[in-house]
């Protein structure tokens, strides 16, 4: 990884202003004391290097959006913050991904222990072929979460994915009978049951009809205030309407295999990446002329 | 010369259409519907001709008696039957849980490269490919190494059986179990669900159907076949009902295999109409597989 | 998430958001490394079937060779020939092949040529069924039916009471849905455009069976042959039945004739002591069938990985 690539991956993570304050939610221009932080981080699936030097931060309580196009790596890279990409034969990680400052990569660390803290929801709705109940209360009964009562759990987690007042009358029935957005906030709500402290998402809406899209994202927003999201998408409305700052991923073929490597362009508030960009591969994207 | 290329396109058309219906192609089809049937009109033909020559034999003492020289009329096959369903009952003991155990390993647990994995996949279609026979002369062995000098018993049979069917449960165990999506897998993963947890709550129950088929079909094997019963030794016939796993045993083939060299009359008709009892027990338990596959097994 | 007051097992931060480090070590769940261990076992033990067989069939094969020279086991005449056995076997297989070959491939191509879904939903068990039925039930009727009144009667040959006509004729049915349903695999397998090429070029169903699917899954045919003919060599039952026990080299289907199977079942069940020269025999002869058949399966399974490499 030699250093002059990656100091110029990234322009726009030196340059940034430090005055910057997004209006809207006034944040800082860069997360302060983040939940969750990549340092040269680096990918590889066999020979195959899928992930080149990310350096990404995600800020408490705030939505990262991470868009791209496709084979970019973006969701490589949300695979890697719990440890999902362990579950891929030959997948190999380089550098480092901290969660409140400790490596969740390192040798003593338990990948069930980092994914009970960092819950992911999925692209496809995948509910497990059990009751809406049983959906909820999987994650809590596997980890051995002490629960007073699973009732008012399972409530209030349905509740936190506003979908309580939907099936409260058919908590027994099999979660196959919901609609697919329903089945994507039940995987919300499952999600939220186990009270993690950061929520993957990727592409969550990818399978969804656009009035359904719009209740995940209404959702997203309220979650905002509870958890930190991190969130790939390949829409890049759904982003500038949920997210609070943008990483822009692009692909970069390599000279000599003609793999597509991933790599981070650009990273800052989510207002300045639609409104100024600071990079043209990242104005190409946004403006349509590309992918 | 218009009109002329007109009519000759819609001879064309015309031809065209019943193109599948030249007389060689209807040969052909005929000929495939042959090869279809052949084998069912065989099967048919089978049934229909032992059901005759057992047809003065269906009746209880056929199900209830011993196998007897001396009152070949009433002979019956007992011993056989109980000595089947034990044997059944064994093999599933010892086949089941070791083959679903090692399936479950194979597909969540093991190193998924490719060239493990190719090794595993020809080791086990070559298994289930060996002749029965062989696996009675593994079973002899294994109830050598184990002190025992007659493996005509209960535990040697079932372990000759069970060695039998063991590659065909792994086989549709995995087959099975790979039909259950990744999602599903992921979904309970990252909820910080442990490996086995998730096989254990959502992989397994999910492929139940499809391992019950194929497990049902590979008992259904196990107690028609004789053949590796014959290497381990055991009788054919008894005069008594089995007692538990060191029993001395027979099994119903086995009684019909021994029938065979007696040409009296009677005992050929006896064999007949046990033939159809063992039919009745397979071709049953062949039914039960189809139909749980049929019922039950879910298209994500 | 205030109202209740469960926190997770792992540490305090739930959903409110901690800044203090969260532990992330290694718990210790003896249960499921109990279980990993335990169903590793069971996959091993599984695997390691191919080296017990060997290993079972090791000592006594040697201890057979210590007193019966190699040669007078390959030879045609003597107490321990196995030649004649061998070509009895290969006798009665071709006739096998020859039955369900034609039939099983014709099967396999109506299944996946001509059926509709439906009608491939039933028929497909209804072939499969033949593979369920009992060998020992097979081969009491091609000796009480085929030769008698097939063969005899009808046809009017004169075979034997036992002979390699009748059960070649009945392994032959026995393994059509061996070979019908691994070819059937490989006709599926081929793409669809080859056969909307071939059938927009004006070809009927019957020319895009043979020149089209058929070639393009040949090395899926080989390997449902090779396989059949592995099922045949290894059947018992059938053979010991209806083929005989008299060992003889024949080359006239009419005669009886056993087995390398047909020897290892008369052997088996007859009274000879444990480690004795003519019990060691039949783990001799054994082992040579466990080589013979391992030889076609490793070939039938490489033909069916190159088919489904193609596509």
């Amino acid at each position: 990884m030699a250093s002059a690539t990656s100091a110029d991956t990234f322009p726009n993570m030196s340059s940034l202003g430090e005055a910057h304050v997004d209006n809207e939610r006034r944040l800082p221009a860069k997360p302060v004391n983040p939940v969750m932080e990549t340092r040269d981080l680096n990918v590889f699936y066999g020979d195959f290097h899928a992930v080149h030097d990310v350096n990404l931060s995600y800020g408490r309580h705030e939505i990262t959006a991470m868009i791209g196009p496709s084979g970019c790596g973006k969701s490589t890279v949300l695979r890697c913050l719990n440890r999902m990409n362990d579950l891929v034969p030959g997948a190999r990680v380089d550098g480092e991904v901290l969660y409140h400052g400790q490596d969740i990569y390192e040798k003593r660390v338990d990948p069930i222990a980092v994914r009970t803290q960092i819950g992911m929801v999925f692209q496809k709705p995948n509910p497990f072929p059990k009751s809406i109940y049983d959906n909820i209360a999987y994650g809590p009964r596997v980890t051995g979460m002490k629960v007073d009562n699973m009732d008012d759990l399972v409530e209030e987690a349905l509740n936190g994915a506003a979908l309580w007042d939907e099936v409260k009358d058919k908590l027994k029935q099999s979660a196959y009978g919901l609609s697919g957005g329903q089945q994507q906030r039940l995987c919300i709500a499952r999600t939220i049951a186990t009270k993690p402290d950061v929520i993957l998402m990727d592409e969550p809406c990818s399978a969804l009809d656009p009035i359904a899209t719009a209740r995940v994202e209404d959702l997203m927003l309220t979650l905002r205030n509870e958890y930190t999201i991190i969130v790939v998408t390949h829409n890049m409305q759904q982003a500038a309407r949920v997210s609070d700052r943008t990483a822009f991923f692009t692909a970069r073929p390599d000279e000599t295999t003609g793999n597509r490597t991933g790599l981070l362009v650009e990273y800052d508030l989510t207002s300045t990446i639609f409104s100024a960009p600071g990079d043209k591969r990242t104005e190409d994207y946004i403006s349509g002329r590309f992918g | 010369m218009s009109i002329a290329a007109t009519t000759a396109r819609q001879v064309t058309l015309a031809t065209g259409k019943s193109k599948d219906k030249t007389p060689v192609s209807l040969a052909f089809l005929i000929a495939l519907w042959f090869s279809m049937f052949f084998g069912v009109l065989v099967l048919l033909a089978l049934i229909v001709n032992t059901a005759i020559d057992g047809s003065t034999r269906f009746d209880s003492e056929l199900l209830t008696n011993y196998a007897s020289i001396v009152r070949p009329e009433s002979s019956g096959f007992r011993a056989g039957i109980l000595g089947s369903l034990w044997l059944m009952v064994f093999t599933a003991l010892l086949a089941v849980p070791l083959g679903i155990s090692a399936a479950l390993y194979l597909e969540e647990f093991a190193d998924p490269t490719t060239r493990w994995n190719r090794f595993v996949e020809v080791n086990l279609q070559n298994l289930a490919a060996v002749p029965a026979i062989v696996y009675g002369l593994l079973a002899v062995a294994i109830m050598a190494l184990l002190g025992f000098q007659n493996a005509g018993i209960v535990l040697g049979g079932a372990l000759a059986l069970a060695l039998l069917i063991l590659p065909v449960i792994i086989i549709t165990t995995r087959e099975a179990v790979r039909a259950v999506p990744r999602e599903i897998r992921q979904g309970s993963l990252a909820l910080g669900a442990t490996v086995w947890q998730t096989t254990w709550r959502q992989t397994l129950p999910s492929a139940i159907p499809g391992i019950a088929t194929g497990t049902i079909l590979g008992l259904s094997r196990a107690i028609g076949e004789a053949a590796p019963l014959v290497v381990v030794g055991l009788a054919g016939s008894v005069l008594f009902d089995p007692e538990g796993v060191m029993s001395r045993i027979t099994a119903l083939p086995m009684q019909i295999y021994s029938l065979t060299s007696n040409s009296r009359e009677e005992l050929q008709q006896a064999a007949s109409a046990a033939i159809i009892v063992l039919l009745v027990m397979v071709l049953g338990l062949n039914a039960l597989a189809i139909f749980i596959r049929n019922k039950f097994q879910r298209s994500w | 998430m205030s109202t209740s007051a469960t926190a997770g097992p792992t540490g305090p931060s739930s959903g409110t958001g901690l800044s203090a480090a969260v532990d992330l070590s290694p718990k210790s769940r003896p249960g499921e490394r109990v279980i990993t261990v335990v169903l590793q076992l069971s996959a091993y033990a599984s695997i390691a079937i191919t080296f017990g067989i060997i290993a079972a069939l090791i000592q006594p094969v040697t201890e057979f060779f210590s007193e019966v020279p190699f040669g007078d086991f390959f030879a045609f005449d003597g107490t321990y020939a196995v030649l004649p056995l061998v070509t009895a076997t290969l006798m009665v297989t071709l006739i096998a092949l020859l039955v369900a070959v034609p039939l099983g491939l014709g099967a396999a191509l109506y299944l996946s040529e001509y059926a509709s879904r439906r009608a491939r939903k039933i028929l497909k068990p209804t072939v499969e069924l033949l593979a369920g039925v009992p060998s020992v039930v097979y081969g009491f009727f091609a000796l009480t039916f085929v030769t008698p009144t097939l063969l005899q009667e009808i046809l009017a040959l004169d075979v034997g009471f036992t002979n390699a006509l009748a059960a070649g004729l009945v392994l032959g049915v026995m393994i059509i849905p061996t070979i019908a349903s691994l070819a059937e695999d490989a006709f599926s397998a081929v793409p669809q455009a080859m056969r909307q090429g071939s059938l927009a070029m004006g070809a009927n169903r019957m020319q895009t069976s043979l020149r089209v699917v058929f070639p393009a899954a040949l090395s899926g045919v080989a390997a449902a042959v090779v396989l059949g003919m592995s099922r045949a060599i290894g059947e018992t039952m059938i053979v010991t039945l209806a083929a005989g026990a008299l060992k003889q080299f024949s080359l006239d289907p009419r005669d009886g004739m056993q087995t390398m199977t047909g020897f290892m079942a008369t052997t088996a069940g007859g009274e000879n002591p444990v480690g004795s020269v003519a019990y060691n025999n039949l783990f001799a002869v054994g082992m040579l069938l466990f080589v013979i058949t391992l030889v076609l399966n490793l070939v039938s399974i490489s033909f069916v990985r190159r088919f489904r490499q193609v596509y």
